[in-house]
């Protein structure tokens, strides 16, 4: 029997908790369903977190599509459905991307699996992004370089620690309802062995009285550890948390059980969530805000 | 010898010659062994100029294993591969971002050509050793004894830091004497430096 799991109208890294919480009491050979009929709207959380649930399903799952019109042509210009043709079996009829020329869209749905891909994304995205950070969420000009770093950074981080691809992409938006101004976030999400079990490849489970998924959150964001014993590993996320709070943005991973978070005066988040449902790899989310000009 | 090594071009030739970022370890590995094979063709001594002009875009990753990886080889106390000393030139800010973090994590130190010619310690550095690189600079080479004179601190402790800036590859050492990296006046370009009589003599 098939197990129908709705997809929230809104889905953003939020709501797609509920997805989550739907998938982990399922066996992994267990057929599903993802509904999207009745979502209007999907985040670059949203839409590479979808990819990634597919990924880690041992019998290829069934997707229906979004009724919307809006939302559909919305997703196929992402070049969501290009990959999730690979992956889902899907149902509804599937828009034709016009035009994957998109303002808003700075980088579509892309996948992470090798060097040659990080290249591809950071040669992409550059002068989008530049037009957006300094146009459009007026930030100064040297931000450009800074946010494909934090992107290139993050990115590299699926290739050396989860040992199979993941998924990027990078929207623009007006976030009117939880912050009222314009934001560009970048999405990363794979189904890989996530923080926990990277730590412990090299260095084994530590010897402490809580040792989960949480405190992998908190010695990989927060204090640079590395599986790798080179000195030089882990300025990556480091060098990410200096840019966002340069710009008061956001900054969240979300990897087995936890969620780990930088949360700006702007947003009601909390540092850290455990005893979440699991879910396999690690999902990487960066919101970078207009900046208010006085 | 002064010679120059022009990072972008060996990221073309080493790596992919579509590329015009420097991201990504593998990347970043691939040009730090690139300019190493142009290292070992210029012999024991030389004073090299990396240019980072016609880099675009320079992550962490990337700076760790090009610019960290590189100048540990020839710093190192116990054995350093060969004499080289290094100007870095042409870095933009956010170059900067990037080498700037990977110095601190290796407690190094290099010695920048910015674009308005004026050279600048980058990296981890005591007060000594900043004072008497300052001086160094102004004065272009000089024995100990002048150095310590100009900076206005004991014979001892100005030879002591000087053997230390040596060490790390920030002054050149030609016998008694010790000769700056950048030539003798502030402001002064890569370019011009090569063709002063600050430059090293015995480098070669």
């Amino acid at each position: 029997m098939t197990k129908v799991i709705d997809v929230p109208p809104s889905l953003d890294d939020q709501s797609f908790e509920q997805v989550f919480e739907a998938l982990a009491p399922l066996p992994p050979d267990e057929k599903i369903l993802i509904d999207a009929r009745r979502t209007r709207w999907a985040s670059p959380y949203g839409l590479t977190a979808l990819l990634t649930v597919a990924q880690t399903r041992l019998q290829k799952p069934a997707l229906a599509i979004p009724e919307s019109d809006d939302t559909a042509t919305y997703w196929a210009r992402t070049q969501f459905f290009h990959f999730a043709a690979d992956l889902y079996e899907i149902s509804g009829k599937i828009p034709r991307a016009r035009s994957t020329e998109d303002l808003n869209v700075l980088l579509p749905v892309t996948p992470v699996a090798k060097t040659e891909d990080i290249h591809r994304v950071v040669d992409k995205i550059q002068n989008k992004a530049q037009a957006m950070l300094i146009g459009g969420l007026h930030l100064e000009p040297s931000a450009t370089m800074r946010f494909t770093m934090a992107l290139s950074e993050i990115c590299q981080n699926v290739i050396e620690h989860a040992g199979r691809g993941g998924w990027v992409a990078v929207h623009a938006y007006r976030w009117q309802k939880r912050l009222g101004r314009k934001v560009v976030v970048i999405s990363v999400c794979d189904a890989g062995i996530g923080f926990r079990q990277s730590l412990e490849s090299a260095h084994g489970p530590r010897a402490t009285d809580r040792w989960d998924d949480g405190m992998a959150l908190e010695e990989t964001v927060m204090r640079g550890a590395t599986r790798f014993r080179d000195p030089g590993r882990g300025q990556g996320l480091a060098g990410v948390r200096k840019f966002i709070h340069d710009w008061t943005g956001k900054f969240s991973v979300r990897s087995g059980t936890a969620r780990i978070a930088i949360v700006p005066e702007w947003d009601g988040d909390v540092p850290m969530r455990e005893n979440l449902p699991f879910f396999p790899g690690a999902q990487v989310q960066i919101t970078i805000p207009e900046k208010v000009v006085p | 010898m002064i010679n120059r090594i022009d990072v972008s071009s060996v990221l073309r030739t080493s790596v992919c010659d579509l590329y015009s970022n420097l991201v990504t370890r593998p990347t970043g590995a691939m040009v730090r062994l690139g300019i190493e094979h142009q290292l070992d063709e210029i012999g024991d001594r030389a004073l090299t100029i990396l240019d980072f002009s016609h880099v675009r875009l320079l992550d962490f990753s990337c700076a760790d294993e090009i610019v960290a990886k590189l100048l540990l080889q020839y710093v190192s106390v116990d054995i350093p591969r060969r004499e080289v000393y290094f100007v870095f030139y042409g870095m933009s800010e956010s170059h900067m971002d990037a080498i700037e973090t990977v110095l601190q994590r290796h407690s190094l130190a290099l010695v920048s050509q910015l674009a308005d010619g004026n050279p600048r310690l980058l990296g981890v550095i005591d007060d000594d050793q900043r004072l008497i690189w300052e001086t160094m600079r102004q004065l272009g080479s000089a024995e100990p004894s002048e150095v310590a004179s100009s900076a206005g601190v004991s014979a001892e402790r100005a030879k002591q830091t000087l053997e230390d800036l040596w060490r790390r590859r920030l002054v050149i050492r030609e016998d008694h004497v010790y000769v700056s990296l950048c030539g003798g006046s502030p402001g002064m370009t890569t370019d011009e430096f090569a063709a002063t009589d600050h430059s090293p003599s015995q480098l070669s």
